[in-house]
């Protein structure tokens, strides 16, 4: 399995594609810290003139860790879709290339062929949250410094301190990384049933948009839906800058996507294992 | 005539009588906040404002004369309600722009105080009215409700111990009316992650920040830099 890991992962990493999410990731991270370096306060102040008319608020609030805030909360929305570019390809690029059916008469189970392009794609989308959380987090840290997280949102305001920040970014991450895994399984599962690589992309680039929408909209009718939808389970990483911290709410929410994992990694398995390779 | 007369005038003898020992009174605890030039106090500060979520934290107040005031939390954020410069009692008895009126006798945590108000003479002064329960035996407020142009009311409630000689309090708790607060969606970056909402705030709830001073180093100096 180790083995055949590894080819998967050599030939994710010899397609020029695999680099447009790192080259993407990297631009948007390096241009919303530069940004923020040099107009920074200015966002500030207009995002803080509701609380600055009734409170004096002295200290640091642009630091490192608030940057990485707004960094994570800006792209996690969005870094599925490039895991999507990748995780839609293995199977189904392979099929468009012809040369799954080549791939099959290696004295492998396909269900093991299957699994190890899976921990490829999963190795793929946790370097790229790596990268990520390398370029916001480190990067921010060493730009910016340190001190507490102020972290707004429309009804409150959080104020975390700084001895209390770095383990919820790791435990966030970790949670993200969850989040990830299940995107990478839905354009996993959805390249099994084709054979070009573009139609799992962008129905996975769909399914996420669509449930991402459904996930953001505070309309009664698609309230009752959003407690099915992976999405609103997505975003969960968020619960770690909580004070109290609701351990329970994100345990459901792993759970949630852990059992989306586990059934689109085995119904991909269980369709490649009964489909008739023709390509 | 005579009658009525002489009656007046006793009247207003006994009313100058009662606002001249409240004067009196009031000038005591001003002497005894006097004696503090500038301090540097340590303490903590809990903050609990319907719409902020802030943890308990270790605070440096400075304070140095006649105004000035800051409390600072180190490498952190502190946060505080316009008008809480005045969260020290020295300024707002500073000058002597005001008038004393007695206000009578009240019954406060289960201890008589003298209440007087303070009127300002100044037209333009922020503070319209200011409110004090003055212990009577330690010659320190214990209450102050003051009303300011800008930055609404406000209550302070002081607790003293150690630097009672000083006047200075070992905890005040400063209540305050809190305005709404939103804040578009698209200005946060807000995605609403999944599990039940938490309720709104409730805007009628009074804002309460409570520091508890640990020590206090008195008239060694502070640097205007501080400020």
């Amino acid at each position: 399995m180790w083995q055949a890991t590894r080819i998967e992962l050599f030939k994710i990493f010899r397609k020029p594609r695999t680099y447009i999410a790192f080259g993407a990731i990297a631009a948007i991270v390096l241009l919303i810290q530069m940004a923020l370096y040099s107009d920074g306060e200015t966002y500030l102040r207009f995002a803080l003139q509701a609380l600055q008319d009734s409170f004096v608020i002295e200290g640091t609030i642009l630091n490192g860790y608030f940057v990485c805030f707004i960094v994570l909360q800006t792209l996690l929305v969005h870094v599925p879709l490039l895991i999507a570019l990748v995780a839609g390809d293995v199977v189904a690029g392979e099929a468009a290339m012809g040369t799954l059916r080549l791939l099959l008469t290696k004295p492998h189970h396909r269900s093991v062929l299957l699994l190890s392009k899976y921990a490829a794609s999963a190795v793929y989308t946790l370097l790229l949250l790596g990268f990520m959380a390398v370029l916001a987090l480190v990067v921010s840290m060493a730009v910016f410094g340190t001190g507490d997280l102020f972290i707004m949102k429309s009804t409150e305001v959080v104020i975390l301190d700084k001895s209390d920040v770095l383990w919820r970014y790791f435990a966030a991450l970790g949670f993200a990384a969850l989040s990830m895994l299940t995107v990478a399984a839905l354009a996993f599962f959805l390249s099994v049933f084709a054979d070009n690589s573009i139609g799992p992309i962008i129905s996975t680039m769909s399914i996420v948009i669509l449930f991402t929408i459904l996930t953001t909209m505070d309309i009664p009718f698609f309230n009752v839906l959003k407690p099915y939808l992976f999405t609103n389970h997505m975003l969960n990483w968020k619960g770690f800058f909580e004070q109290p911290v609701d351990y329970r709410e994100i345990a459901k929410s792993a759970g949630v996507l852990l059992l989306h994992i586990v059934a689109l990694v085995g119904g991909a398995v269980f369709v490649f294992n009964k489909k008739d390779i023709v390509s | 005539m005579r009658k009525f007369l002489f009656g007046t005038i006793v009247l207003m003898g006994c009313m100058m009588a009662q606002a001249q020992n409240e004067q009196a009174l009031v000038q005591a605890v001003r002497a005894k906040l006097e004696k503090v030039n500038n301090y540097t106090a340590k303490g903590r500060m809990t903050v609990d404002v319907p719409f902020i979520n802030a943890p308990q934290s270790g605070v440096v107040v400075y304070f140095k004369k006649p105004n000035r005031f800051k409390v600072v939390k180190d490498g952190g954020i502190s946060i505080l309600p316009k008008g809480g410069v005045s969260i020290n009692m020295a300024t707002l008895l500073s000058g002597n722009d005001y008038t004393v009126v007695p206000a009578g006798k009240v019954n406060f945590k289960g201890k008589v105080m003298r209440a007087v108000k303070l009127l300002p003479l100044a037209e333009n002064s922020d503070v319209v009215l200011t409110t004090l329960y003055i212990d009577e035996a330690l010659q320190v407020i214990r209450r102050a409700a003051v009303t300011t142009r800008e930055s609404g009311s406000y209550e302070m409630e002081l607790d003293y111990a150690k630097y009672v000689p000083y006047g200075l309090p070992d905890r005040v708790v400063f209540l305050f009316n809190t305005k709404d607060y939103k804040l578009p969606k698209g200005v946060t970056f807000e995605y609403e992650k999944s599990g039940p909402k938490k309720p709104a705030p409730d805007p009628n709830k009074k804002g309460r920040i409570q520091i508890d001073y640990t020590s206090y180093s008195i008239n060694k100096g502070v640097d205007d830099k501080v400020f």
